[in-house]
């Protein structure tokens, strides 16, 4: 074993191909030796959203070249590795089956072990590279173009990811937050990927011009999904508004673009921030993660971070390239699972497109 | 040199060569599962042969032309192994794979149906076939003795241009009204105790062979890249949330 990154835990390479991100890293320990990430994000823009066979295409050319790039960035070669870690799920089908196909390639090849991780569980796990040790209890939100989830995180001090329990509070019952987004800029003309667009005409605009209805926030929807979300009323009056301005003869323009990215904007950032606010105060929770590419939503960010303080809540949020879909997350959480004894996966390990968040190492 | 061979184009194919000599391979049939099942076949291929994988010299892989998911498991695995193992990867048409293997099936008395030329056509899915169209030189050498003249394409089975050649392979199987060939290739007895039933799919062992020769006499080998053929569907699913994620 080399001792690149300066300790002797092991080094582990982890594998991300769920969606339309193709990342590879390695960690030893705690700590982030090499990155590198290529996506496939302009290829979609046309269809205004990830096209599953264009995605599966791009991984498999990207994978050697982000591999190499990761390991440069580490100092590190192939046979340094001492595990590899994929994520196996939820995710596109395609799309995880070339990083699972290489990773088990490559254990078989370096003879290391093979962990197949869950890919929400490796969002959480990021955090461990920023602040160390995951907190003992916390309550993760997880937005991204693909999922909206909010997790109950169990980590026990001093039993590692052994001990992790992760149990699925809410998750969108439609839309996932980013593909809001996406929607939204579409009908304002605005090009995909919606979130950078949308954040970029909201500059402007006024927040409060518009009041967007706040999903499943309504007392009796309260009820049956406290932590649950949906977007897709959002995104009904919003065309709905649209559509009103037009016929009243008015046109896209700057200022009516830039209330309604404001607006739509605070909508979906309140109902994200008051559920997993009221999700960690229910359950008696302190710390507060959020991962997924939307955290890069500075209204997002800002909500809930205003909220948390306001409600003696921690928020952690990682820098934003740990947020969206990494490898170094998987490579995580592939290093705690190691480090506890789990795994190996098997060689046969099925992707599983559905994989609960309560399935840590598969 | 000891060779690797994968071909994942249809079914799960796997075997070691040394040269042109086979050592030890597998063969899965089961389209869904290529994911599954190819890594553990190479890991029990290497077993069987007695083979350590550090000695292996070089990764051949089927590239095609076939439909998307399955073919990519081959391509990645084959990439990563090179990358890994620190050795070249070469790809070869998985049609010219089929090709030899239907030629190498049978003895060379047996090859006499085939003996004029032949089509190759493996299920391309859609209602369509990936083909390509062969000339036979000398019917007894299986890996050389033939020379492709069309394709590989896709089109729907009436489409092919057969040329009035007989045609084999799974996609012709599967269509025989519009490509129709020999299944079973009478032996050199004639009594059909003998015959020879022709393989649908790539033989993984007549693909590293195929490789081989190619390595030492040359022929075309191509990048470690599938041969898609077909544009994808540029469909954005109506959610790319997971169905079952609760
Ligand atoms: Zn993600």
């Amino acid at each position: 074993m080399t001792t690149a990154g300066g300790s002797t835990a092991p080094l582990v390479l982890g594998i991300e191909s769920s969606c339309d991100e193709t990342g590879v890293a390695l960690v030893r320990g705690a700590q982030l030796l090499g990155h590198a990430v290529a996506s496939s994000v302009d290829e979609h823009v046309r269809f205004g959203g990830v096209v599953p066979e264009i995605a599966s295409r791009a991984h498999l050319e990207a994978l050697l070249p982000t591999m190499r790039r990761a390991c440069e960035e580490a100092g590190a070669t192939l046979a340094d590795v001492d595990a590899v870690a994929v994520t196996a799920g939820p995710g596109l089908a395609g799309a995880l089956l070339v990083g699972v196909a290489a990773a088990k390639a490559l254990a078989l090849a370096l003879d290391v072990p093979l962990l197949g991780v869950n890919h929400l569980v490796a969002h959480v796990a990021v955090d461990v590279l920023v602040s160390g040790a995951l907190p003992e209890r916390s309550v993760a939100l997880l937005v991204s173009g693909g999922h909206t989830e909010l997790l109950d995180v169990r980590s026990p001090a001093g039993e590692g990811v052994g001990a992790l329990r992760v149990e699925l509070l809410g998750q969108t019952l439609d839309d996932a937050a980013g593909e809001a987004f996406d929607k939204v800029a579409r009908l304002l003309g605005l090009p995909y990927p919606g979130g950078p667009h949308v954040q970029r005409a909201a500059e402007g605009g006024d927040p409060a011009a518009i009041a967007f209805p706040r999903g499943l926030t309504a007392a009796h929807d309260l009820r049956r999904h406290p932590y649950d979300f949906s977007f897709s009323g959002l995104k009904t009056a919003v065309a709905r508004e649209v559509d009103v301005h037009r016929r009243a003869g008015g046109e896209l323009d700057e200022r009516f673009v830039a209330d309604v990215a404001a607006s739509f904007s605070e909508a979906v950032a309140d109902v994200l921030a008051r559920k997993t606010v009221s999700a960690a105060l229910d359950r008696g929770v302190r710390t507060v993660l959020l991962g997924g590419g939307v955290a890069a939503n500075a209204r997002v960010r800002g909500l809930l971070a205003e909220r948390c303080e306001a409600a003696g809540l921690d928020l952690r949020v990682p820098p934003l390239r740990l947020c969206t879909d990494n490898g170094a997350m998987v490579a995580a959480l592939g290093a705690l699972a190691l480090a506890d004894g789990l795994g190996p996966s098997p060689l046969d390990l099925a992707t599983d497109p559905g994989l609960p968040v309560s399935t840590v190492v598969v | 040199m000891l060779l690797l061979a994968l071909d994942t184009s249809s079914a799960v194919g796997v075997a070691l060569l040394d040269g042109e000599r086979l050592l030890a391979q597998e063969q899965h049939l089961d389209p869904r599962r290529h994911g599954e099942l190819l890594a553990p076949a190479v890991r029990s291929v290497l077993a069987a042969a007695g083979v350590d994988r550090r000695d292996l010299g070089a990764v051949a892989v089927g590239v095609g032309p076939a439909p998307f998911t399955g073919l990519r498991v081959g391509v990645v695995t084959a990439l990563a192994l090179s990358e890994a193992l620190g050795v070249p990867v070469h790809g070869v048409s998985s049609l010219d794979a089929l090709a030899a293997t239907a030629l190498a099936a049978a003895p060379a008395s047996a090859r006499g149906p085939l003996a004029g030329g032949f089509v190759v056509a493996a299920d391309a899915r859609r209602r369509e076939v990936h083909w390509a169209r062969v000339a036979v030189d000398d019917p007894s050498d299986a890996l050389a003795g033939w020379r492709r003249t069309a394709g590989p394409d896709v089109s729907a089975p009436a489409d092919v241009v057969t040329e009035g050649l007989p045609a084999v392979g799974r996609g012709a199987a599967l269509y025989r009204d519009a490509l129709p060939g020999p299944d079973v290739l009478a032996g050199a007895s004639g009594q059909g105790q003998d015959s020879v039933a022709l393989p649908l799919d790539p033989d993984p062992g007549v693909l590293g062979a195929l490789v081989a020769r190619r390595l030492a006499v040359g022929g075309e080998l191509l990048p470690a890249q599938p041969l898609y053929l077909r544009r994808p569907d540029a469909q954005v699913p109506a959610s790319l949330r997971p169905a079952s994620s609760r």
